[in-house]
């Protein structure tokens, strides 16, 4: 860990310090904008009925939920393959221009948003779950494959000799190298992937999130309790069962099971008409486009769309996306001495452990439903459960690291609270600030898509918009999503530079978990 | 234990395989032999029963039409009608707003049929008991600042309909009239929220309050009816013009015809009507208009 106030950042008033503390105050400056009102009549009432379902969950709908795993995980390995398989051919050319602005808009857009999308062509279909989650996740492979490549030593490839063919460069002296953390990352997507295809429920999907979906609509919170229970199980086994060597098996299996899913059959038609009619913004459709007055009613319509549903959609989503990231600093900071064992005690540690997993392996938008049933529509359901989900994430990465730097304390090194504020703390700031700007981004869209849920992000216009059937508008209101990301993805950038905040462990299976 | 040397193979065998099954994945598997009819339904109220209520329905069809049909769920209003525009589903119980976008979407379509209850539909606004407001003959200042709850966004009763009398008689938005506007989903919901007091007022389907009513799942002390709005037609029947097509000349008079006759007091509870009537999309004309006149469809 770099001592702070060194190298070309020590040099401005604007330290590290200050950044921290810039995120927080920019999180309270949107307090006057945010609507944190708690509209539930009585919450309380709920949270005691969702917690006493957990005292005596109900398992009599155990066959479909059984069914609703099988597809979870079918969902999630096939999604996850073809994504992978995309993102590894694009990974060699990630260094083209086109090939990056086209993986960074793939992962800028949210499974549920492309979910959305391809219901419109597919139905609730096969292909629409598989490619919901293949292609934000090509994205992101593409993105970390080559950032791997990158890393991997090139010894090999710099003794071929002049004339080697680029194929033969690449996969023989450059991807062997990268095998390995290619192997671990790709593992950690499985699980990413099945906790995804769990959320596709809730868009229609034979998924878990349909089955919670469904209990919570008729406040049956005893099912709700076995539904979690299971997904929790699931996720928490899954290195148990999905062993590498068994991933071509289920694989295969997955494959077998989703030709069968059944469901509406696919039209090409519907395709084209998607791609030629539906989404081309209604001003332009049959129109003249010599005619000034076509161009009138497109400009008509943009600023409609703009001020009305995009303004004020972007705004609140920033809102919700900086108090959830000023949250996510403060349950990170908080939570992480909770499993570290030097500070709180063996014992004590795996119930924090038990408690960060919880967190972070619950989807935020999972999470985000749970907290609005009880809470009510408004901006605080969604902070609160942004801010739990990422902060448990960035914890778990510090606490492993704080136990990483336990061996290397001196033997007078203080204990307990001052061991925390005088030794970890300082030493894994630098961590700690990449981390959050590393979230930033994914903050965002998650921002974005709880929407949908009643919150009025960006989400929920777009959702507005595939209920009035104008997909054009869904489009476009997405593409300000996918800016945003953008916008939001080089300012972080920006900043991690000019405070030379990196992670140097990207390839272990810790490091690339912040994605 | 397998060794190293025998993995990468097998691999490679597990990735030919899956590549086989993604190919005939996309290609959408096997044709089917004979034409099914697939119908649909707006869910509009209670979604656990809805299968084993429609599949019955569905059998009902399929004895009246001989050739099979399918009853298919859809998870929202939109999803219907997506449905629908891609011939996923030939035939819907759609709403008025619904049928109205369904029918634009598909050139050809018909409305075939109707509740007798949805030639003069209502709206009711219901308030929880705290507000202190009672029926009255029109909406007053007294709701003004108060919570408010909406259907679902693509409803004609829980959202279309409220919104147009809400803009009528306010002269302003929902959203400067009351303190808050939401959208519950579905009727039922706006009931359930409406009577924990989640939302002060909603606005939803009669017939859903009026079934519940009698079902007694109507918490009468937390909830009062506050206002009734003037009539409207709504939910209908439509069909694509393309069925004929399909499934032989004159097959949409034939699927009119088994709705009308349709009398098992069972079957009709599903929707819940006493009776269905022939319709015609002319009928559905007011809908369109204030659809429009919303800026809820274009052209």
């Amino acid at each position: 860990m770099r001592p702070d106030r060194k190298g070309p950042a020590g040099r401005h008033w604007l330290g590290r310090r200050e950044v921290g503390i810039g995120v927080v105050l920019v999180g309270l400056a949107m307090l006057p904008f945010a609507d944190l009102e708690v509209s539930t009549h009585d919450p309380w009432r709920h949270v005691s009925r969702f917690l006493a379902g957990f005292l005596s969950p109900d398992f009599n709908s155990i066959r479909s939920i059984a069914w609703a795993v099988v597809y979870t995980v079918a969902f999630g390995l096939v999604g996850v393959f073809i994504g992978s398989l995309a993102g590894l051919l694009l990974a060699p050319a990630y260094h083209l221009r086109p090939v990056r602005i086209l993986a960074a808009t793939l992962r800028a857009v949210h499974e549920l948003f492309w979910a959305l999308l391809f219901l419109q062509v597919f139905g609730p279909s096969a292909i629409t779950g598989a490619l919901a989650i293949a292609l934000p996740y090509s994205g992101i492979f593409a993105k970390v494959y080559s950032e791997m490549l990158e890393e991997a030593d090139r010894r090999p490839d710099e003794v071929l000799p002049p004339g080697s063919g680029a194929l033969s460069r690449f996969l023989y002296a450059r991807l062997p190298m990268a095998l390995s953390p290619f192997r671990i990352y790709t593992r950690y997507r499985i699980e990413c992937g099945l906790r995804s295809s769990a959320v596709l429920g809730f868009v229609g999907l034979p998924t878990l999130g349909f089955e919670l979906d469904a209990f919570f609509k008729v406040g049956r919170y005893e099912s709700v309790a076995a539904v979690l229970l299971i997904y929790y199980l699931m996720i928490a086994t899954n290195r148990q069962w999905l062993r590498p060597s068994l991933i071509p098996v289920f694989l295969v299996a997955a494959f077998g099971l989703l030709i069968t899913l059944g469901g509406p059959p696919f039209r090409m038609e519907n395709l084209v008409r998607f791609l030629t009619e539906d989404i081309v913004p209604a001003p332009l459709r049959d129109a003249s486009l010599l005619a000034s007055s076509t161009w009138d009613q497109l400009s008509g319509w943009l600023d409609v769309l703009l001020s009305t549903q995009a303004f004020p959609g972007l705004w609140s989503t920033v809102v919700v996306t900086q108090m959830a990231l000023a949250v996510t600093m403060f349950v990170a900071l908080l939570g992480f001495p909770l499993i570290v064992a030097r500070l709180v005690g063996k014992v004590p540690s795996i119930s924090g452990h038990l408690l960060l997993v919880v967190g972070r392996s619950t989807p935020e938008y999972m999470l985000v439903y749970i907290f609005l049933q009880m809470l009510g529509p408004s901006m605080l359901p969604a902070i609160i459960a942004l801010g739990l989900h990422n902060g448990a994430i960035i914890a778990h990465l510090l606490g492993r690291q704080a136990d990483a730097l336990t061996p290397t304390l001196r033997p007078d090194a203080p204990r307990g609270f001052n061991l925390y504020v005088y030794e970890f703390v300082p030493r894994l700031y630098g961590n700690f600030l990449a981390y959050i700007f590393y979230r930033w981004e994914i903050i965002l869209r998650e921002s974005a898509i709880v929407g949908i849920l009643g919150v009025h992000t960006l989400g929920f216009y777009i959702d507005g918009a595939i209920t009035e059937i104008r997909l054009d508008r869904a489009v476009l209101l997405i593409a300000v999503t996918v800016l945003a990301t953008f916008a939001v993805d080089a300012i972080a950038r920006g900043l991690r530079r000019r405070f030379q905040l990196s992670m140097n462990d990207l390839a272990s299976r810790e490091g690339s978990a912040i994605y | 234990m397998t060794t190293n040397s025998d993995r990468p193979r097998r691999h490679l065998a597990a990735l030919a395989v899956a590549a086989v099954m993604s190919a005939a994945l996309a290609t959408g598997g096997p044709a089917m032999a004979q034409p099914t009819l697939s119908f649909s339904a707006i869910p509009n109220q209670d979604e656990t029963h809805l299968l084993e209520r429609f599949n019955k329905v569905a059998a009902y069809l399929q004895k009246e039409l001989g050739v099979p049909v399918k009853y298919v769920p859809v998870k929202s209003y939109s999803a219907a009608v997506t449905a629908f525009k891609n011939n996923h589903i030939q035939l819907a119980w759609f709403g008025g707003l619904t049928g109205v976008q369904a029918r634009l979407a598909v050139p050809g379509s018909v409305a075939i049929a109707q509740g007798i209850e949805d030639t003069a539909f209502v709206t009711y606004f219901i308030a929880h008991s705290s507000t202190g407001l009672s029926a009255k003959p029109t909406l007053g200042d007294d709701v003004k600042g108060k919570t408010f709850t909406f259907g679902s966004k693509g409803s004609t009763s829980g959202r279309l309909m409220p919104e147009f009398y809400l803009r009528e008689i306010f002269k302003t938005d929902p959203e400067k009239v009351f303190s808050r506007v939401g959208f519950s989903g579905d009727h039922t919901k706006t009931l359930d929220l409406v009577s924990s007091g989640a939302y002060q007022i909603g606005a939803l389907d009669f017939t859903v309050y009026e079934a519940a009513l009698k079902a007694g799942k109507v918490d009468t002390k937390a909830v009062t009816v506050i206002w009734k709005t003037p009539p409207y037609p709504d939910y209908n029947w439509s069909i694509r013009g393309d069925v004929d097509k399909t499934f032989g000349p004159g097959f949409i008079k034939k699927v009119q015809d088994a709705l009308v006759k349709m009398n098992d007091p069972e079957l009709l509870a599903t929707f819940p009507r006493t009776k269905f009537i022939p319709a015609a999309n002319k009928d559905y004309q007011p809908v369109e208009d204030t659809a429009h006149l919303l800026n809820l469809i274009d052209g």
